[in-house]
């Protein structure tokens, strides 16, 4: 007995000891940094307490041509509608381009499926930054899908340098991480449950709306935060797809970072980092309401 | 079920979408001429010119040597990690390192880089350094956003462990330490190898995070490609990234392979063990 509890001892001091790099590395290297965040946001040059950062974002303008009158915009705010406009489409249309797609890998043979999962993260490994840049060569005026068009005798499109561009990229980067979840709460789904649908006298449309939909809701909602998250606070995408011309919250961060204006970048990031908190939590307490409902 | 007609065609364009750039990208990395949307024929000129430019030479070697550092010290750590939480006991600790360890894996990528940087700043002017973003400050930034895909890797292994293993160890005069690297390491082996291949694939191919906490003198890959897109842009770029996007699917090929074959390693012992059958 006393061999044994000495064994339990041991036991535990090594999983305390197993644990303890971690949990000081997690604190020294996740949590301190987000502090600091703040802490650079509600400070000045000097460190002193400020929160001239904060009123900036929201305060300071810019004029902006409109045609022919020059519009007085909120620069800031601007940006960050602009951000929240260009992820949220982006969102819908991978949503609305991955969900039959996840659907349809569900249906498919074991093998089948495995093989379509590993071939769509394929492309995520071809670097980030020259994915964007071969889209830029694709959606240029003189670029491949142009000529493609031309030599059909199609007009060709101005697509380079508008916001559809950035969608575009958008899109094209993260519409994986929308198939994979909705795929993987799919896969799961109890077929007994769509056969006793119909039998119940649904139509494809009934059980798409009625059984399909709720259930695969929970994939649906990570689907759209693994999207929405990376795609509002990109850079890069619209400084190569948009030529410039539609800066986002991303790269207004990094801009501030290359000029050395460290505690108004913090103060960008402190927003962004709010604004995000408080849409998952709604859309966490919006998909628990549809569970429990 | 079979797929019907039209799921055929969304699929074939859906993959038509998601290849046709990176397919795009491979040919003119081979192209002959300079340009990047015209093809004139097919050459190794690039990939020649690649191994001639010393700075992105300098760079692999860089890349290379962080993933490497970042990979192992993170499943090291990482490994060690779910050992601790998945024998941990109270619910509440438990829940808080889960928390915690989500955190580098929701924030955007941009948030993080920031504030590592901010923190890493601020500690280098309190001590009074010019620089503080350097060669250490990159690795804890890559052991940092690793350590969680090490430890969701590791964790469910030792879930799926028998129980009664280690116990049987320590039964049979094992001590603890003994019984674990004799019986749980081997266990939870592929769950460390794929974390730790995951790890390097990660580490080589960030560069937001990147971006933000390395100094001025380190330039990973990534990094370089940035620096390169910034000017006239030619194939060679092209070139480099054709080849780290076959290094990182080589070693992802052979993690799957590794991991099947452990994985029926494993279950054949399992089978032997229970049914007392050689």
């Amino acid at each position: 007995m006393k061999t044994s509890l000495s064994v339990k001892g041991q036991r535990s001091l090594i999983q305390r000891i197993a644990l303890a790099p971690y949990s000081v590395w997690a604190v020294l290297f996740i949590l301190v940094p987000l502090v600091f965040v703040a802490y650079y946001a509600f400070t000045d040059q000097n460190y002193a307490f400020t929160t001239d950062n904060i009123t900036r974002f929201f305060t300071a303008t810019s004029q902006v041509a409109d045609g022919d009158t020059v519009r007085e915009v909120h620069t800031y705010l601007l940006i960050f509608g602009r951000s929240l406009k260009l992820a949220v489409i982006s969102t819908l249309i991978c949503l609305l381009l991955g969900y039959p797609f996840a659907y349809l890998i569900a249906k498919a043979s074991p093998r089948t499926q495995s093989l379509l999962i590993t071939v769509i993260m394929i492309p995520m490994w071809m670097n980030f930054l020259i994915r964007t840049y071969a889209w830029m060569t694709i959606l240029q005026d003189t670029g491949i899908l142009n000529s493609f068009l031309r030599f059909f005798g199609i007009k060709p499109l101005h697509i380079i340098g508008t916001e559809g561009a950035v969608v575009i990229g958008m899109v094209y980067d993260y519409l994986p991480y929308m198939i994979l979840p909705i795929y993987s709460v799919m896969a799961k789904m109890d077929e007994r449950l769509i056969e006793a649908a119909y039998d119940l006298g649904c139509d494809g449309a009934g059980v798409l709306r009625r059984v399909i939909w709720p259930l695969s809701l929970p994939g649906v909602i990570s689907g759209i935060e693994m999207v929405l998250i990376p795609s509002i606070s990109t850079f890069y995408i619209s400084q190569k797809l948009g030529n410039g011309k539609f800066y986002l919250i991303g790269d207004a961060i990094e801009s501030q970072y290359t000029a050395n204006n460290l505690h108004f970048a913090a103060a960008i990031a402190f927003v962004l980092m709010i604004v995000l908190l408080i849409g998952m939590a709604i859309l966490q307490r919006g998909a628990n309401r549809r569970a429990a409902a | 079920m079979k797929m019907k007609p039209i799921a055929k065609v969304y699929t074939a364009l859906l993959m038509l979408f998601l290849f046709a750039p990176i397919a795009i990208l491979i040919v003119f990395s081979f192209n002959s001429a300079k340009s990047l949307s015209v093809f004139s024929g097919f050459s190794l000129h690039w990939y020649q010119e690649l191994l001639r430019d010393s700075e992105t030479l300098d760079a692999v070697r860089n890349t290379l040597v962080l993933a490497v550092s970042a990979s192992v010290i993170s499943t090291l750590m990482g490994t060690a990690a779910a050992v601790g939480i998945y024998r941990l006991r109270s619910r509440y600790l438990r829940a808080a390192l889960d928390t915690v360890t989500n955190i580098p894996m929701i924030n955007p990528d941009i948030i993080t880089g920031i504030s590592l940087m901010l923190m890493f700043v601020f500690v280098g002017r309190f001590f009074g350094a010019a620089t503080s973003l350097n060669f250490g400050t990159m690795l804890i930034s890559h052991i940092t956003f690793c350590l969680p895909y090490v430890i969701l890797q590791v964790l469910p292994k030792l879930q799926q462990m028998d129980h009664a293993l280690p116990e049987a160890a320590m039964d049979l005069g094992c001590t603890p330490l003994k019984a674990f690297f004799k019986v749980e390491v081997p266990e939870i082996m592929p769950g460390i190898v794929t974390g730790l291949i995951m790890a390097f694939t990660l580490s080589l191919d960030d560069f937001v995070i990147s971006y933000f906490t390395s100094g001025n003198g380190f330039q990973t890959l990534p990094i370089r490609i940035y620096n390169m897109t910034k000017k006239t842009v030619t194939p060679k770029m092209y070139a480099l990234a054709t080849l780290i996007f076959f290094v990182i699917l080589a070693m992802l090929l052979i993690t799957n392979l590794m991991d099947a074959n452990t994985a029926t390693d494993v279950q054949d012992a399992k089978r032997r063990r229970n049914t007392g059958t050689q």
